[in-house]
């Protein structure tokens, strides 16, 4: 049934349109309440659906975040740990160092002191002896005044000075050993300087070692205990060192495009070059196979070494098997340098020989495409082609570190993604529940004359004021 | 899920384990010998050395000529299918061309032009390559001249069939009235596109570069 027709009902479409408005108000009137249910009903439903999935996420967000937070803790423990553990490990080999030198140190300290000692004692002064000149003086004072005493006082002048100029010798000998003696002394002394100086570096060094132990085990007493500071700080360290990761990894996988493009095109001479699996060229994959090959070699290398830990088994292996492994996975690392600087050179010889076709087919003479200093290029890609499976060795340690912040950062950008969820949907149920009440005066609309007789014949029977409370509870559900 | 990843797991297998799809080429060059087209044999070197060098591994390349009676092996010139390995193709590539030089050197001039049967040796000898992509070039004016007791009034199928006019020289009779080379061009073009190939004109050798 169209418009038109509706409109012929009456012989007067002008009387069938008002008659159809009247009617349709009537029945929008006698439904008014069941739809008013029915919209609010609708929209409580839906706040309150939309209220529970916000509450289910943000719990979900808290769970994340006590899970973020306790590998956060996890991985910060794990990392003082070592931290810990590598400095114990100087200052035992310090000590070690020192303490081996000790017994050596100590008996040519006592020996230099005994040296010393002795040549102290050697080196006291000897009072010089009494003159001898002191009993002929005496005997001179005996004689008889006449005798010839002349004589006599110029023999004692003769024997004093002669006594006199021994006893200078003698004390000037005497002298010189004690010089001697005390120039002796100089290299022990300096010895024993030296000696106690390099003890005082080593305490001073240990010292040191001994304050950064007690800094980190501050901070590692702060990761047990789970102090929202040191989360913090852990939260930040991981994020910068998932940036500087990325970049580090970033940077290796361009040496490893550069790797592979050395390598892609002799690889065509060994397995074919219209060979293809899935879709991609077999040299490819077989190139792209050896450079994989070299970076798990770098990985094993380096967890051989215990310079990373992404394999505890590989950890957990004794000294000697990792040893062993150390060994193996070296020289195979250089027997795959070897083979892509080999590869490197067939890429070089290859390429001039595509050169040299491409130029004769074009009608070029062919020798002008090779030059006096190919040979700086070749050497160059060769050169490349040995480095850079060394260079990819160390793809490891960012690696390492990369897979273990993505975990804290992933957790993290769950977390703010949760938040961002559970805030949409807390805003859309608060939405939907004003909606409601807004569909509500929107479905009065239209029937604002009907409503206003009905407020009229209401407040005639003196009941205006319960037909405006049953509104404001109407409209307070909705609120609520 | 588990399902899901198993579904791509064994798809991924089999694409991997089923018959390898080719990708190669197909090129066979028919060079008009006929009358004075013969002076233009050097131009078809140099198309045919150009080919040669867009041409790769495992791509197949023939060059024939179009004679009295083309419908025959004899009036291949040379042929190739280049190897897998990019060093042998390329000594493949040196001695097709030096090949080409002697042909050029030591072309016969023939009384005949058998368009139609080297367009048949062409199909023939691509079919048997099952290349990916096949591609007729020819070298002529296009106006064919059969000898008495020929019969080539035969259905062409070119089914997946490139087929490129090369270099087709206007005859003194074109440009009386150049109806007659516009038509030639026309025939030649429905009898193509009827035998569901994809016809193509290209006269400025100088932009080959959208031939292959």
């Amino acid at each position: 049934m169209t418009l038109s027709n509706l409109l012929t009902i009456t012989p007067w479409p002008a009387v069938s349109a008002a008659l159809l408005l009247l009617l349709l108000m009537a029945a929008l009137y006698f439904a008014r309440g069941t739809a008013h249910q029915l919209l609010l009903a609708a929209a409580g439903a839906l706040s309150r659906g939309l209220r529970v999935a916000s509450h289910a996420v943000i719990h979900g967000q808290a769970r994340l975040a006590a899970r973020n937070r306790e590998v956060l803790l996890a991985a910060g423990r794990e990392s003082k740990e070592r931290i810990v553990e590598r400095e114990f490990t100087r200052v035992a080999d310090t000590v070690r160092k020192d303490l081996a030198g000790y017994p050596d140190m100590h008996r040519r300290l006592s020996e230099a002191i005994q040296r010393i000692e002795e040549d102290q004692e050697k080196a006291a002064e000897v009072p010089p002896e009494a003159p001898g000149w002191a009993q002929a003086v005496k005997v001179v004072a005996d004689l008889d005044k006449k005798n010839s005493s002349s004589e006599i006082l110029s023999d004692i002048h003769k024997s004093l000075v002669k006594a006199h100029d021994e006893a200078m010798d003698l004390y000037r000998k005497g002298s010189g050993e004690r010089h001697a003696l005390l120039r002796r002394m100089m290299p022990d002394w300096r010895q024993i300087r030296e000696a106690l100086g390099h003890v005082g570096k080593s305490v001073e060094a240990v010292i040191g070692r001994s304050q950064t132990i007690d800094r980190h085990m501050q901070e590692y007493e702060a990761i047990v205990r789970g102090e929202d500071h040191a989360v913090s700080v852990l939260s930040s360290s991981s994020i910068v060192y998932f940036f500087i990761s990325a970049l580090v990894l970033a940077v290796a996988t361009a040496g490893t495009a550069v790797n592979f493009t050395l390598i892609a095109r002799p690889m065509a001479e060994m397995v074919g070059g219209t060979n293809f699996i899935g879709g991609f060229r077999t040299a490819d994959i077989a190139a792209l196979v050896i450079i994989m090959v070299e970076i798990s070699m770098g990985l094993f290398l380096m967890e051989s070494l215990r310079i990373t830990r992404l394999f505890p088994v590989i950890s957990a292996l004794s000294d000697k098997i990792r040893v062993r492994m150390v060994i193996v996975t070296f020289l195979i690392l250089l027997l795959m340098a070897s083979i892509e600087a080999g590869l490197a050179y067939m890429r070089e010889v290859l390429l001039l020989d595509e050169m040299a076709t491409n130029a004769l087919l074009r009608g070029e003479a062919a020798g002008s495409i090779a030059g006096s200093h190919l040979w700086i290029t070749t050497a160059a890609q060769m050169g490349m082609g040995f480095v850079l499976p060394f260079a990819l060795v160390f793809v490891a340690i960012p690696l390492e570190t990369f897979v273990h912040s993505l975990r804290t950062v992933v957790g993290l950008i769950g977390i703010a993604v949760l938040n961002a969820l559970a805030l949409v949907l807390r805003l859309l149920g608060n939405g939907f529940r004003h909606l409601g009440a807004l569909a509500c005066r929107v479905y009065d609309l239209p029937l604002f004359v009907p409503l206003w007789i009905e407020t009229r014949i209401l407040a005639a029977n003196g009941n205006g004021h319960a037909t405006a409370a049953t509104t404001e509870e109407a409209w307070k559900e909705a609120r609520s | 899920m588990k399902r899901l990843l198993l579904l791509l797991a064994s798809a991924l297998v089999l694409d991997s384990c089923g018959p390898p799809a080719a990708r190669n080429t197909g090129v066979y060059l028919l060079v008009d010998t006929s009358g004075s087209y013969n002076r233009q044999v050097g131009k078809a070197a140099q198309i045919a050395l150009y080919t040669l060098t867009r041409l790769q591994s495992s791509d197949t390349i023939a060059v024939a000529r179009i004679d009295t009676a083309s419908f025959t092996e004899k009036d291949i010139i040379a042929k190739a299918t280049f190897d897998d390995r990019p060093s042998t193709a390329n000594a493949q590539k040196r001695a097709f061309a030096s090949r080409l030089e002697k042909f050029v050197d030591q072309s016969p001039s023939a009384s005949y032009t058998d368009i139609t049967g080297g367009l048949l040796q062409a199909i023939e000898f691509l079919n048997e390559k099952h290349p990916a992509r096949k591609e007729i070039l020819i070298l002529s004016d296009m106006k064919e001249e059969l000898a008495k007791g020929y019969v080539r009034d035969v259905p062409l199928d070119f089914h997946g069939f490139d087929v490129v006019a090369l270099n087709v020289t206007k005859l003194r009779a074109d440009n009386f009235d150049p109806r007659l080379y516009m038509a030639r061009l026309d025939q030649w073009r429905d009898r193509v596109e009827k035998g569901g190939g994809h016809w193509r004109v290209i006269n400025d050798l100088d932009h080959l570069d959208g031939m292959l």
